[in-house]
């Protein structure tokens, strides 16, 4: 209450031109102040479906609080992001958007993900009867399983998937394209459909030693953490992190948070090239972690198969290794953060869809891909970002999927 | 260092800052740790025959993040027996012999007023308080705000007093009037010494929309209060100010309403009031602020080289005027600071949605900040943009006279010039 009487109501307010959902937020705010908490929730699912993750996930520190017109007059932003979430927690409630007639549309989607979930919930509040198909045994993509634990608990993701589910979405997990149903017959099936496949498997790293127990992929070590009840860190006294972005981070503050001694990253750029944000990178620096700039993976060393070390060498301005010797690096566990694959051979059965040369899906501004039929959204589309940018393509595209679907109607 | 001692229709205080008769006055305990903390006197919680009070006294509305902005109560007089405080306020007489003790009294018939006058100047008080302002409980019984409220009755319960009575009387005033100066020539004509005001409003604070009870709640019911605090300053001030500029009126007045720092002070005291009382901001704070309003109205004094506060009553009722004899060639417009404008556009939509719509975003699918541009012009100089700025500064309202020469509307109509055209005679 207190900060949300700090919010000044801007007019043309910065802070909802920088939120890529566009989330009406001095809004939001004001609701908080009067109590009507209810009004404030609806206000942020309007915009976007998935606001109680986004409020606990997204970079506020680089998206929303760092346009707020405080920053310029020497005062500290508004903290959207805590009051977003007070927002969700009280004043949530799952009929507060107003659902349209059935339409008897039936719309299928690929991936279970954010960039999903918002496209579908927001397909089916326009009336229509949207169908999720996750290959995994839990809906929720990233959110559920790649989003470390500390930002967001497994438990919180699925209740939102619940609520995606109460406003008619039917979700099927377990289901793989290509093995248990066919790319062609989700077409016949479905009037559209939408692509939220999201990346592949964590890259690897092709040096001598990275096969084997020990190196692991981030976001599969992340997806343990959160789902394997039998996943033991045990005995892990120095723990090697290999990449700069925000994956990394979040598999590095996860190891400092269970415990493991000795914790150091190695990139092979600078600290000021990290993709990473700074703002989660600072406070672990501070919890103790070494940080290797300048470095790239030359050799994982082993004794018996287990892991030992990491041989190090230094890079060139390119980020490419030298000869330079910079030794070894004590490991016995070894989390790989350096990107992941793309689903080239997934989108490849689906007819019409065009791939970038760096293997995402294109797209137009509508989020139509080369397929009028087929859309598509969230990382499969641009390699890689926010959950808030997944939900706002999820919510591009449904608008589109409706409007194509009106016009058939019409036709 | 400004003399910030008084002498209030004969009533000396070492500062002008009292206390105002209400619960930081209670008891001997309280009024002596405020003199400690450099309070110059004290208006004694109102004395009268016993009450008893409700449990749930005050309600009071916030806004935004600022608490207690406005303050409400349902509290009577004193409920503690007249022989206590009697003694308690012979001992802090005692103790604090050059400290103002001023007791306030509510009592209905003459004989219990000759009464309890004796009483009271029987422990060396410096001066007597009529309480004809509290407008909530003792009103329903004849007293408070039901005398304050009947010009005739407060001019003869006064002459009653001034008979009795061999210490400065002060009439307190009530401010649920329509027009503060009848109950006010009233207290000249019998003679007071002095005047204070205002006592509080009527009010209703708020209603719980869960119970649908009137605030604040005393069971499953509420009634009327009085109303004060910050939110009552301009209404009170404007009210001192009132008899401050009233020929006729020739008392000395005690300013009461809102007061929280030394600037308010400042401006009641350059509105016609002797001394000033305090009571919500204590309520809030405690008796620690009289330390700022004691620098503050110090240095204040410095640097206008005035040698005391005497220098200050009054300094401003000159310029409060009659709205007729305000100079119309004065003309202010809006300058935006684009270097200080943080770009939250509200005097834009203040000034489209509320004011004159000279104020206007540039056009521009920039994603930086927008700065407004005043249309000149256009602009009447209302101030709103000033005033919803957050940034100190940013925006200035610019002097550009209409006309080197003043006219004020009586001017024009004295001229014969008071007919602007668009009325009614020029319709067809």
């Amino acid at each position: 209450m207190f900060e949300s009487a700090r919010c000044i109501y801007c007019f043309d307010a910065p802070c909802i031109k920088s939120c890529p959902t566009s989330i009406d937020i001095p809004t939001f705010i004001r609701k908080i102040g009067t109590g009507n908490l209810r009004g404030s929730a609806r206000t942020i699912l309007k915009a976007n479906l998935l606001g109680d993750s986004c409020a606990r996930v997204c970079p506020v520190e680089v998206l929303c609080e760092s346009t707020c017109v405080f920053n310029d007059s020497e005062r500290p932003p508004i903290p959207i992001g805590r009051l977003q979430r007070y927002a969700m927690q009280h004043g949530f409630a799952s009929d507060l958007l107003p659902k349209a007639d059935p339409t008897g549309h039936s719309i299928g989607l690929v991936g279970g993900g954010p960039a999903s979930l918002a496209c579908a919930g927001t397909l089916a509040l326009l009336g229509h009867s949207p169908v999720i198909y996750e290959k995994d045994a839990w809906p929720g993509g990233l959110n559920a399983t790649g989003v470390a634990p500390y930002k967001l608990k497994l438990e919180d993701n699925l209740d939102e998937v619940e609520y995606i589910r109460s406003l008619g979405v039917e979700i099927k997990t377990g289901v793989e394209i290509g093995v248990d149903i066919a790319a062609e017959d989700l077409l016949g099936k479905h009037k559209a459909l939408f692509l939220g496949v999201g990346l592949g498997a964590d890259s690897t790293l092709g040096v001598h030693g990275a096969e084997g127990d020990d190196v692991v992929g981030a976001v599969q070590w992340i997806r343990r953490l959160k789902t394997d009840p039998t996943l033991a860190i045990d005995g892990v006294m120095h723990a090697v992190i290999v990449g700069g972005g925000n994956t990394a981070i979040d598999a590095m503050r996860e190891l400092i948070g269970l415990g493991v001694p000795f914790v150091s990253m190695v990139y092979r750029r600078s600290r000021d090239e990290m993709s990473g944000y700074d703002h989660e990178l600072s406070p672990a620096l501070q919890d103790g972690v070494s940080l290797v700039e300048n470095a790239a993976v030359a050799e994982i060393q082993r004794e018996n198969g287990k892991v030992t070390g990491v041989h190090i060498v230094e890079t060139d301005p390119n980020g490419k290794p030298t000869e330079t010797d910079l030794g070894i690096l004590p490991a016995d566990l070894v989390v790989m953060a350096i990107g992941q694959g793309k689903l080239a051979d997934l989108v490849k059965q689906f007819r019409g869809v065009g791939l970038t040369a760096k293997g995402n899906v294109v797209v137009d501004d509508l989020m139509v891909t080369g397929n009028p039929r087929i859309f598509a959204g969230g990382d499969a589309i641009n390699g890689g970002k926010e959950v808030v940018n997944a939900v706002h393509d999820g919510q591009v595209a449904a608008r589109s999927i409706d409007e194509l679907l009106r016009r058939s109607d019409h036709g | 260092m400004a003399d910030l001692a008084v002498d209030f229709a004969g009533i000396r205080s070492p500062n002008p800052f009292w206390l105002a008769s209400a619960p930081p006055t209670n008891s001997g305990d309280q009024v002596m740790r405020a003199f400690d903390a450099g309070w110059g006197g004290a208006v004694w919680k109102t004395l009268g025959n016993p009450i008893v009070n409700v449990s749930g006294r005050l309600g009071s509305i916030d806004h935004g993040a600022q608490r207690m902005m406005g303050l409400n109560n349902i509290e009577l007089i004193t409920d503690r027996p007249l022989d206590v405080n009697f003694k308690e306020i012979t001992e802090v007489k005692k103790r604090y012999p050059n400290h103002a003790v001023i007791v306030s009294l509510m009592v209905e018939s003459r004989d219990e007023w000759i009464d309890i006058i004796k009483r009271s100047e029987d422990t060396g008080a410096d001066g007597l308080e009529l309480n004809f302002g509290c407008p909530h409980g003792m009103c329903e019984r004849g007293m408070g705000s039901a005398v304050g409220q009947e010009p005739d009755v407060l001019e003869e319960l006064v002459k009653w007093v001034m008979d009795a009575a061999n210490i400065p009387v002060i009439a307190k005033l009530t401010p649920n009037i329509s027009d503060v100066r009848d109950p006010a020539m009233a207290a000249v004509r019998a003679k007071a010494d002095a005047v204070s005001l205002v006592n509080t409003f009527q009010s209703l604070i708020g209603v719980d929309l869960d119970r649908l009870t009137p605030l604040p709640r005393v069971d499953a019911a509420s009634s009327h209060g009085g109303y004060c605090g910050p939110a009552i300053k301009p209404i009170a001030l404007r009210m001192v100010g009132q008899l401050g500029r009233e020929e006729a009126f020739t008392l000395p007045i005690s300013g009461i309403g809102g007061i929280s720092n030394w600037r308010d002070a400042a401006e009641f005291i350059a509105l016609g009031a002797g001394t000033v009382q305090v009571c919500t901001a204590v309520m809030h704070y405690g008796y620690r602020i009289v330390d700022d309003m004691i620098e503050g109205l110090n240095d204040y004094l410095d640097e206008k080289g005035m040698a005391g506060v005497s220098d200050l009553v009054g300094a401003a009722v000159p310029a409060f005027k009659e709205w007729g004899d305000l100079d119309l060639n004065f003309h202010v417009v809006a300058e935006i600071d684009a270097e200080k404008c943080i770009g939250c556009d509200l005097c834009h939509v203040a000034c489209h949605d509320g004011a004159h719509q000279c104020i206007h975003l540039p056009d521009t699918q920039d994603q930086g900040i927008r700065v407004p541009w005043v249309d000149e012009p256009e602009c009447v100089g209302c101030n709103l943009c000033a005033l919803v700025c957050p940034v100190v500064d940013c925006i200035t309202m610019v002097e550009k006279r209409r006309a080197p020469e003043p006219e004020t509307w009586n001017d024009r109509v004295a001229a014969g010039r008071g007919q602007i055209p668009g009325g009614l005679a020029d319709l067809k």
